[in-house]
């Protein structure tokens, strides 16, 4: 939302004309924030009002302040930000401003410009020049590099909680045992079906356990009925799908029996060999060695995929990338667009893919470990459901949810 | 006795086009429109009040309509700063007249906009102004300071009844008669709330600029076509004087537009 701060002043209770200006603020598209209000106490005392009008476009806006102004409206002069220059490479000026994972607005010559991308935890990097304001981390500031110091002409447009209830990622954001989980997941089942035939994308982050439990075929049924858009793991998930693809076991446990297998524990640096040897995971899908599972459904379907890797690894698979900075760089450039985040049996993994979202994308976590859910739901937004649940028994619930709203469609494309 | 400034015709004309009613290709009779301004002169000069005359001057066709020459309130006058720029040059003949006549002359910024008595209209304990096509808002507020009265602003939304005193008229019982299309819901609702009795003017009625009154005491001076607001003014105690004004109709004025109260009120808290 763009917005102007406006003030009105005179006779304009007795007129009407201040509840004619917010009248005609809603009448655009438009909302308001009443910021100061003094009213005249005595007749011919005049009253004053200090309004930030917001709009959704420059545009909109500008056409509705233009209007407010034949009733008296007078736009507020905006304070720019203060710019301070980076001292060296990789270190922020002293008092730079750090961001929230909320849309934030700076002042330019008296003009305000959007940061990109809404990303917590970094500073903001303005380039006069092109009217551009980015948020920036640690590693890409450079020595000169023009940074957003202090709070002025700074503005957050935190995502407000509508009073109606318009999705389960507004009026079910506690967390607990207790939740009619059939319900909300067949509301989640619906938004995802929304995004899916819509323009947004879905990110799914998710650790080990999806395959533990059980539920990579659910996983990769999501994936092929177009319900992902992108997938954020570490080395431990695409080992031991790939280890299941391979041989039938995770962490040397067949999971169509649920007993262990005769050196089972080999097989999960077996697999890793495997596909070390392939040349990469599409490598090993291209050749036939890899013909299941998560992965091999992401090659074949077009799923990007970025695997971060952690000092526990074994292996790594080569599609790992170990230096955390470029794994982050790497997540950070693929985010764009998404709009549902769907976070599984991973805590750290979600915590650091949080981190990069903005506040509006509606995110689902899901553990079964009620800390882990109350940790990630307690990120400042409104759009966030935790679901404390077995991840197979979910993901089960989703995928059949979403089965019947695509009815034919999806059995038909599963056979394909 | 209530003083009133009036300019005879003797320039004026249909010369330009600043409103809806205004066409160069119908012109005024120079003739007919002497006669009808001599009829209202002669018509004021039998009622209760004394008339002051403006030495017209050559170009400024629209120097007749004095209610534009600003607002008299006690000894203060407030000229008017015309929008259209073919007035602009009538300001300071107006404000020397009023100085050279004992008014202490006060005028507002260059750049806001009010064009005098035609926009601000005393109703009861309030100054009515008309703001949108002619007078600014922002001129309100600063008349309000100026004189420090409460200031009713009310939008008009018909470009045909562009000046206040063309669809409002307040009457001295507390009553006013309006033309309640002229402006918007939030203008409606203003005047409905501050002015105990409306009479209604009916649309025909309306364009005959029956609003366009100049009321003193119980006499009230209107251009002629308007019987059904004669018929109940009349119930009301009034005495109507009715007068063609069909040359004046031609620039967008009638009765009030001739004439500018000196001053509207003695003073702005009454």
């Amino acid at each position: 939302m763009f917005s102007e701060t406006i003030e009105l002043r005179g006779h304009i209770i007795d007129s009407l004309i201040l509840p004619k200006v917010l009248d005609e603020i809603l009448r655009a598209g438009g909302n308001f924030k009443i910021r100061e209000i003094k009213i005249g106490e005595r007749r011919a005392d005049q009253s004053y009002a200090r309004i930030e009008v917001s709009g959704p476009t420059h545009e909109t806006l500008d056409e509705l302040v233009l209007r407010l102004r034949q009733h008296g409206a007078e736009i507020t002069e905006k304070v720019d930000v203060q710019l301070a220059p980076a001292p060296a490479d990789g270190v922020f000026p002293a008092d730079f401003y750090v961001t929230t994972n909320q849309q934030t607005f700076i002042t330019l010559d008296g003009k305000e410009i959007e940061v990109h991308p809404a990303i917590m935890d970094s500073g903001i990097a303005v380039d006069r020049e092109a009217g551009r304001a980015t948020a920036v981390k640690f590693y890409e500031v450079q020595k000169g590099m023009k940074i957003v110091a202090g709070h002025q002409g700074i503005r957050v447009a935190p995502i407000q909680r509508s009073t109606a209830r318009t999705d389960v990622f507004e009026f079910m954001s506690n967390v607990s045992v207790e939740q009619p989980k059939s319900a909300m997941i067949r509301e989640m089942a619906r938004e995802f079906k929304r995004t899916r035939d819509g323009k947004g994308k879905i990110l799914v982050v998710a650790g080990p356990a999806v395959v533990h439990t059980g539920a990579a075929e659910h996983l990769e049924g999501l994936i092929q009925c177009g319900y992902v858009d992108l997938l954020f793991a570490g080395n431990a998930l695409a080992v031991h799908d790939i280890e299941n693809a391979l041989f039938g076991t995770s962490l040397g446990v067949n999971l169509g029996r649920a007993d262990i297998a005769d050196q089972g524990h080999e097989n999960h640096m077996r697999a890793i060999n495997a596909i070390r040897e392939a040349g990469g995971i599409a490598r090993a899908v291209e050749t036939g060695l890899l013909q299941r599972g998560i992965m091999c459904s992401c090659v074949r379907h077009g799923v990007e995929f970025v695997l971060a890797g952690s000092i526990r690894d074994d292996g790594p698979l080569p599609d790992v990338i170990t230096d955390a900075i470029e794994a982050q760089k790497a997540m950070r450039e693929k985010i764009s667009g998404v709009s549902i985040a769907l976070m599984m049996g991973t805590m750290l993994h979600s915590m650091a893919v949080e981190n990069l979202l903005p506040a509006s994308v509606k995110t689902v976590c899901v553990d079964i470990n009620a800390d882990v859910v109350n940790r990630l739901t307690d990120r400042g937004t409104f759009q966030t459901v935790g679901l404390v649940t077995d991840i197979e028994a979910f993901l089960r619930e989703l995928t059949d949810c979403l089965s019947n709203l695509d009815g034919a469609t999806t059995s038909e494309r599963r056979q394909k | 006795m209530r003083e009133l400034l009036l300019c005879p015709p003797d320039h004026y004309g249909i010369e330009y086009e600043i409103n809806p009613w205004m066409s160069r290709a119908r012109g005024a009779e120079a003739a007919l429109a002497q006669k009808q301004w001599k009829d209202l002169h002669a018509t004021l000069s039998k009622l209760d009040c004394k008339i002051e005359l403006i030495t017209p001057q050559p170009k400024l066709p629209d120097m007749v309509f004095t209610a534009n020459a600003g607002l008299a309130v006690g000894k203060k006058f407030i000229p008017s700063n015309f929008r259209h720029k073919e007035r602009a040059d009538e300001a300071p003949h107006f404000a020397r007249w009023m100085e050279e006549h004992g008014y202490q002359v006060a005028w507002l910024p260059n750049d806001y906009y009010f064009e005098g008595e035609g926009d601000a209209l005393f109703a009861g304990d309030a100054l009515f102004c008309g703001y949108k096509f002619r007078s600014d808002i922002k001129s309100h507020r600063a008349v309000a300071e100026m004189l420090g009265c409460l200031v009713i602003s009310v939008e008009l939304v018909d470009p045909r009844f562009y000046h206040l005193d063309t669809c409002f008229c307040p009457l001295p019982d507390g009553a006013a008669v309006w033309f309640p299309a002229a402006f918007d819901e939030y203008g409606q609702r203003a005047i409905r709330e501050h002015v105990k009795k409306l009479v209604d003017v009916v649309p025909e009625e309306a364009m005959h600029f029956s609003c366009n009154a100049i009321v003193l005491e119980r006499d009230i001076v209107l251009p002629e076509g308007a019987p059904k607001l004669v018929t109940r003014l009349r119930d009301r105690g009034y005495r109507c004087h009715e007068l063609p004004m069909t040359e004046f109709l031609k620039a967008g004025g009638a009765c009030k537009c001739l004439t500018m109260f000196m001053p509207q009120r003695d003073s702005a808290m009454e």
